[in-house]
């Protein structure tokens, strides 16, 4: 009797295949296959966007972090006979003549001012060299060797050559090493930059630092409002909720330079400290263009972020929960602690990983209320796209800017796993 | 029974307002006596859960008195109370694991160790989940849940354990079952429960005295088999139990019989349980079990003729909807046992009863 319908059922779980004979297998690969075509047909177009956008462009200016194709294009024959250079002693009258005729071909191509340039991101002063043996070069005769260090005294440095030599390479890592105060020295050998000339280092700590202050202000001004938002009946509640999306109908710009009007030493705020005399006139404070506006605009900004996460996590903790609590003999704070904090976790740790996040590359309010010491990375990293045009030092900034976020975000996946985190 | 013994909830003259227009609870005088499974009984909106709240702490009494062994506990915060509760979704804390839901209470109450550790396990042991202390709450199904959560309100030992609606989330066979399983925790710990409900048939089930809810007033408070058999008035006829309901006015009192004229067309004996003086309004309660499909001439005061109009097979018994005295939805269950009548749509029979089952309510 029990044994009939066990076989049956085996040797059908073999075989599986449609009416018509067909592995089953195959007729449902079918019939989901337009459905999935459907789908990503749905998808294509932001995905083009955001490829062509977004993507694109980051791998393009992470590349560009290393790639270094100047020396390598316009001083080819300097380079060959540098193959063979000890980098100990000055190299031969070979090298100062292939190096003569590639500063003539490059001036000839109107090649000359990037590659002084390029060079002179390496070792500061040799643009100059470049620039003017290169005009000089056409007149010089053999020996090269010594017209050229008359001409300019560096090409008697080994230290000059080297630095030829060493971006040689297409591919080189010097962007990356600069952008942690390292570089070569004469020897090839990486070493710290000297202490007047390393910023990136602790500019990168001072941009955590204040993503740091940021986040904790965020949260602990975010947190009360979240659960007044949570608890308030509706028509309250919807109120509040405007107000704390305000700021985002207003542009970034509006909101930071109004904190100017409000925290600069003649601003409101100073006005108002006078007035009630808690302080002379002379003893105004200076809160804004300094690290301390930055960190106060910054809060401000980024507050909804962290209240819109934080909310959406305590809409869905029951009120019952609480009442459980207090009903199993937990004071109203007892209960708060342990019963209602602990649930809001994953509204913590998402509004924090977004906030900070943000903050780390935060860019127009720095720069506007920062001043001196309120500058962040993302500052340097604008300053080396615009101004200096050292894009390939820029790309290594922001590429370590990104590989940081990577690792945070690999982080909390680990610790507690981004299928929690709640954005609303 | 359990009239005579202690009492320990007492409401005096307790009301309830939530906007200072309407009552939600009105003049609330109630006793609940140690060792009693008292069901607040009502359809929503009716006042119980609200009594409920007020008796845990979470809502503030408007005006009167709710003591708990004699003491007021009006001003005395929830966490004070040692009153458990479980809750309608159960509310186990979703971070903590089943036992850890369970020390909670003697956690906060500042037990040992290794006491909590030795009640949590025998608080599992009574609602048999033994094996499942180590898993959160969300790994369990809806009947374990449940468990868990009755454990919760237990392991703490109080003396009184509130519950609101906790089996409403649960299908209908594991409401069933737990029913049963809530009812023997009681019997066998002694432990006060004041349930609510709107499920009669789980009231009917558990408690050893039901209050009926309406209108913030309580109807009726009595044990269950009193409230289904002697409602004292229309809407508890109405609300336990199914009912047929004959409008008409009174004609005579008789002692503790009275006759009724019905307004479609007869004249009907019936005990005088609640009515006016002659010609006031009344409304006749009738179960359908106690009707008698053609009975023996002469033997019921109560017979008139009926046209059956519909006739529903239910298993145990057959479901017949007639026309009598005028009123269409009249119903008759006829047992399906051996000798039973044997009837058909459309034909006309003769239907009977006694004047002790047919009550004359509050019209």
């Amino acid at each position: 009797m029990d044994m009939a319908p066990k076989t049956l059922e085996t040797s059908r779980s073999e075989i599986l295949s449609t009416v018509d004979g067909q592995p089953l297998k195959k007729a449902l690969a079918r019939t989901e296959r337009t459905k999935r075509f459907k789908a990503i047909l749905l998808v294509a177009p932001l995905l083009t966007f955001i490829t062509v956008t977004f993507l694109y462009p980051i791998c393009l200016m992470l590349f560009r972090s290393v790639e270094n194709p100047l020396v390598a294009e316009n001083m080819p024959q300097t380079l060959e006979v540098l193959q063979k250079w000890d980098g100990k002693s000055l190299p031969s009258e070979l090298a100062f003549a292939a190096a003569a005729k590639d500063l003539a071909a490059a001036r000839k191509s109107k090649m000359i001012g990037r590659l002084a340039t390029r060079l002179n991101f390496e070792t500061s002063g040799l643009r100059s060299v470049i620039t003017g043996t290169a005009r000089k070069v056409k007149k010089m005769e053999a020996p090269f060797k010594e017209a050229m260090i008359q001409a300019r005294s560096q090409w008697g440095d080994v230290a000059t050559w080297s630095t030829i030599k060493r971006l040689g390479p297409t591919i080189i890592d010097v962007n990356y090493l600069a952008a942690v105060d390292r570089g070569y020295n004469v020897k090839g050998e990486i070493e710290l930059r000297d202490e007047d000339r390393r910023i990136y280092v602790s500019l990168f700590g001072r941009t955590l630092l204040m993503s740091l202050i940021v986040t904790v202000a965020s949260l602990f001004l975010g947190f009360p409002i979240a659960y007044l938002l949570a608890s308030l009946p509706l028509k309250y509640s919807n109120l509040l909720m405007i107000l704390v999306l305000l700021p985002f109908w207003t542009s970034l710009l509006v909101r930071t330079t109004s904190w100017i009007v409000l925290l600069q030493t003649q601003g409101v705020l100073n006005d108002v400290m006078v007035w009630l005399g808690l302080f002379e006139d002379e003893q105004r404070v200076q809160l804004i263009f300094n690290a301390q506006g930055t960190v106060i605009a910054m809060t401000q900004i980024l507050l909804p972020f962290m209240v819109l996460p934080l909310y959406s996590v305590m809409k869905t903790i029951h009120p019952s929960y609480m009442r459980a609590a207090e009903s199993l003999g937990a004071h109203r704070y007892t209960a708060y602690w342990r019963i209602y904090v602990p649930n809001t976790l994953p509204g913590i740790g998402a509004g924090s990983l977004l906030v900070f996040i943000l903050a780390i590359g935060y860019y127009i309010t720095p720069a506007l209320v920062g001043g001196q010491d309120g500058q962040m990375i993302s500052n340097l990293i604008a300053f080396h796209m615009q101004k200096s045009l050292n894009w390939g030092l820029a790309a290594a900034l922001g590429g370590i800017l990104l590989g940081g976020v990577v690792i945070l975000y690999w982080l909390y996946n680990s610790l507690v796993g981004v299928e929690r985190l709640k954005l609303g | 029974m359990s009239d005579k013994s202690e009492v320990l909830v007492r409401f005096e003259s307790v009301q309830k307002s939530y906007d200072g227009e309407v009552l939600v609870v009105k003049n609330l005088n109630l006793e609940v006596a140690r060792g009693d499974f008292l069901t607040m009984l009502g359809p929503s909106g009716s006042g119980k859960t609200t009594c409920l709240m007020m008796l845990a702490g979470f809502e503030p009494v408007t005006h009167g008195k709710i003591t708990l062994a004699g003491q007021p506990i009006n001003n005395v915060p929830p966490h004070k109370r040692d009153i458990g509760m479980v809750f309608q979704n159960y509310a186990l804390f979703p971070h903590m694991s089943v036992a850890e839901n369970l020390a909670f209470p003697l956690q906060v109450r500042k037990v040992s160790k290794v006491d909590i550790e030795v009640r949590v396990k025998k608080a599992l042991e009574m609602v048999q989940l033994d094996q499942f202390g180590g898993r959160r709450p969300a790994q369990l199904s809806g009947g374990q849940q449940q468990r868990v959560a009755v454990a919760r309100a237990l392991v703490f030992d109080p003396a009184l354990v509130l519950m609101d609606e906790p089996l409403g989330a649960l299908d209908k066979q594991l409401r069933e079952q737990m029913q049963y399983e809530i009812k023997h925790i009681h019997e066998n710990l002694g432990v006060t429960v004041v349930y609510v409900t709107h499920d009669q048939s789980e009231a009917l089930t558990m408690s050893t005295r039901i209050a009926v809810f309406n209108d913030g007033v309580i109807q009726q408070l009595a044990p269950p088999n009193i409230l289904y058999e002697c409602p004292d008035n229309a809407f508890v006829a109405q609300f336990i139990g199914e009912n047929n309901s004959l409008s008409g006015t009174v004609k005579e009192v008789k002692g503790k019989n009275c006759v009724v004229d019905l307004d479609g067309g007869g004249t009907v004996q019936a005990l005088a349980v609640n009515i006016g003086g002659i010609g006031s309004r009344t409304k006749l309660s009738l179960r359908p079990e106690r009707v008698e499909v053609n009975p023996v001439s002469g033997s019921l005061p109560n017979v008139f003729e009926a046209n059956i109009k519909e006739l529903t097979y239910l298993g145990d018994h057959i479901r017949t909807r007639a026309c009598i005295c005028g009123q269409e939805n009249f119903i008759v269950k006829i047992p399906n046992a051996s000798h039973h009548a044997l009837l058909h749509e459309n034909t006309k029979v003769q239907f009977g009863w006694s004047i002790e089952d047919c009550r004359a309510l509050d019209g």
